[in-house]
């Protein structure tokens, strides 16, 4: 059964869009920061969101193919779409990062060449940086130590090798996995089998690729925001949330197609497994939050203690409530069989941690960019969170439309039809 | 009349849940089944309720959580106050972070025993019962359906035995009991 948009979704997303785009403009319009700052940084914070939620979802999709899991094979097509969406959120995501390297905002401190070299001949803008006290050169007040000790990792050609990297490959993989599903549908008997084996293998190595771009990419385009900060567990830490944000997308999607009447297959057992994984991967979130924070309180090393006394300090509210709301609401709510099996219960816990990760990326992002400037969530966010939330939601949904909405052949297809649990 | 009671052995699980399908469907009401391994879907069939387990795992969890907190709260805050890592707050809230390791194992600790122990007793599978298993074969590669006459009011062991040939039973075994 091919899924077709209605005229409700359609006037739906496009409302999300105008009337997004409307309140961002509004917002950029109050946003008195130096260089748009806010702006820039708001646009970084809801096109990661996004493309983390696809990101996540590629993960999904490659983690039930390499493990041969049998129930999700109805779903294969929901999660596909779902990713559809990662060159689009590539794309906000390399708008945000070309306009730091152009120096257009000022999100990146370390992208500033000048704070790289122990002196400097001159002043002002007609001054060259040097790295040996040569005749006639001072001390350069930019210098930071910190971050030159970083220049092996941290300068723009080997950020942007990386970056391009990171998207060419996720981008390359989401293509040949949708383009494989889509051929398995045409095939029977012992070339499926082998076209399966090949997806097998193909998504053990995306996972092998996954495994370490994933903490590597929130090392560059997150962390590097709190330049002189690090901490190892962050990339487990982002990664946790995208994986938490996409299963939401995931249940939230699949119990919609089920109300319009698609998906007729998709039984009780489904829906109450994937409300499993939100619940789990909400758990594995607040698992590695809880451990990042917990041994940087402990030990109270200044160099690891600034990310979270400026986070503490300033907005506690916003970081305090962020945890709780992504620990517990789920924990209190989504415990029970029975609440995993209801379907406008487990759209309203969804909705709520939803919103929930979408701020929890807030509070990794904007105190660093803004630094005093940021005082909370504002009109230009919702606007940008609106657009980026229509604009998602139709490119989701137009993926939908372009093929059966359920996989027409696969190995495990009947056991995905007859999973009860 | 004696009460009997009826062993319908299958080769395979579905068989199986065909034959109970068949007997619930005709008013027998089917005592247990016996198989190497859980037969998914044979619960809502022979009507079993749903197990009250994860209730009793929550409250050892709770009580795994309040135990290891009321602990931690006595010992280094109450009893002798601590000073750990620089941290002399001695308030239970200010050093929670620290204590929510011990707290979280501890509940897992409580809840994973306490659910283990309970399964076992009420299953009466405590190490050195007697094995309640009416035929060794269903810890291989046989299913077994067990019908009680003492339940089935109703229904003679013939009409049942009748009733069970019709389905593609690899032998019926009737006992005293």
């Amino acid at each position: 059964m091919n899924f077709t948009l209605s005229n409700r979704a359609r006037s739906i997303t496009f409302g999300l869009m105008i009337l997004g785009a409307v309140a961002t403009v509004v917002g950029i319009l109050g946003d008195h920061t130096d260089h748009h700052q806010r702006t820039w940084a708001s646009l970084l914070v809801t096109g990661l969101f996004f493309f983390g939620i696809s990101l996540g979802a590629l993960f999904f999709y490659a983690l039930q193919n390499a493990t041969e899991t049998g129930w999700t094979v109805l779903l294969k097509r929901v999660f596909e779409g779902i990713y559809s969406y990662l060159p689009i959120g590539a794309i906000s995501l390399v708008i945000v990062l070309a306009a730091g390297s152009m120096h257009w905002h000022h999100i990146y401190h370390w992208m500033d060449h000048t704070l790289y070299h122990e002196y400097m001949i001159g002043e002002g803008h007609d001054a060259q940086y040097v790295d040996e006290a040569v005749q006639g050169a001072v001390a350069n007040p930019n210098y930071d130590v910190l971050i030159a000790n970083k220049k092996a990792f941290l300068n723009q050609p080997f950020f942007w090798i990386r970056t391009l990297m990171y998207l060419g490959v996720f981008i390359f993989f989401a293509r040949w996995f949708r383009n494989q599903s889509l051929q398995l549908d045409k095939e029977t008997g012992e070339s499926l089998v082998k076209r399966m084996l090949m997806n097998y293998r193909r998504s053990a190595l995306f996972l092998v690729f996954f495994a370490v771009f994933s903490t590597t990419l929130a090392w560059d385009w997150i962390m590097s925001i709190d330049t002189h900060w690090f901490s190892t567990l962050f990339g487990w830490y982002v990664f946790a949330g995208m994986f938490c944000s996409a299963m939401i997308t995931a249940v939230i999607l699949v119990l919609y197609l089920k109300r319009k009447g698609y998906l007729p297959q998709v039984n009780n057992s489904h829906i109450h497994d994937l409300g499993k994984w939100v619940f789990a991967t909400s758990f594995l979130w607040t698992y590695l939050y809880f451990s990042q924070f917990m041994l940087i309180w402990y030990s109270n090393i200044p160099e690891e203690v600034t990310y979270f006394q400026e986070r503490i300090n300033n907005h506690p509210w916003m970081m305090w409530g962020t945890f709780f709301i992504n620990f517990l609401v789920p924990m209190v709510l989504l415990m029970s069989r029975d609440a995993k099996r209801n379907p406008r219960f487990l759209v309203f816990v969804g909705s709520i941690i939803f919103i929930g990760h979408w701020m929890d990326v807030n509070m990794m992002i904007m105190p660093g960019s803004l630094g005093h400037d940021f005082h909370g969530v504002g009109l230009l966010e919702i606007g940008m969170f609106m657009m980026f939330l229509g604009i998602f939601m139709y490119a989701v949904l137009n993926t939908l439309t372009k093929a059966p909405l359920t996989v027409v052949n696969h190995p495990y297809l009947d056991e995905s039809i007859h999973h009860q649990i | 009349m004696a009460n009997k009671v009826i062993y319908a052995v299958y080769e395979d699980p579905e068989q199986l849940k065909d034959g109970a399908r068949k007997l619930v469907s005709n008013g027998v009401k089917v005592k247990d089944t016996w198989s190497p391994f859980p037969i998914h879907g044979i619960d809502p069939i022979i009507g079993i309720k749903r197990t009250r387990l994860a209730i009793a795992a929550f409250m050892f969890g709770i009580t795994g959580t309040s135990l290891a907190l009321l602990g931690m709260w006595y010992m280094n805050i109450f009893d002798w106050p601590m000073n750990i890592g620089g941290k002399p707050s001695q308030a239970l809230y200010k050093n929670l972070p620290a204590f929510i390791p011990v707290t979280f194992e501890f509940t897992v600790l409580c809840a994973a025993h306490g659910m283990a122990i309970t399964y076992m007793i009420r299953n009466k599978t405590l190490p050195g019962m007697p094995a309640r298993n009416p035929d060794p074969r269903s810890t291989d590669d046989k299913f077994i359906i067990e019908v009680r006459t003492a339940d089935n009011h109703g229904h003679s062991a013939e009409a049942i035995t009748s009733l069970l040939r019709e389905t593609p039973v690899f032998e019926i075994n009737e006992r005293q009991y």
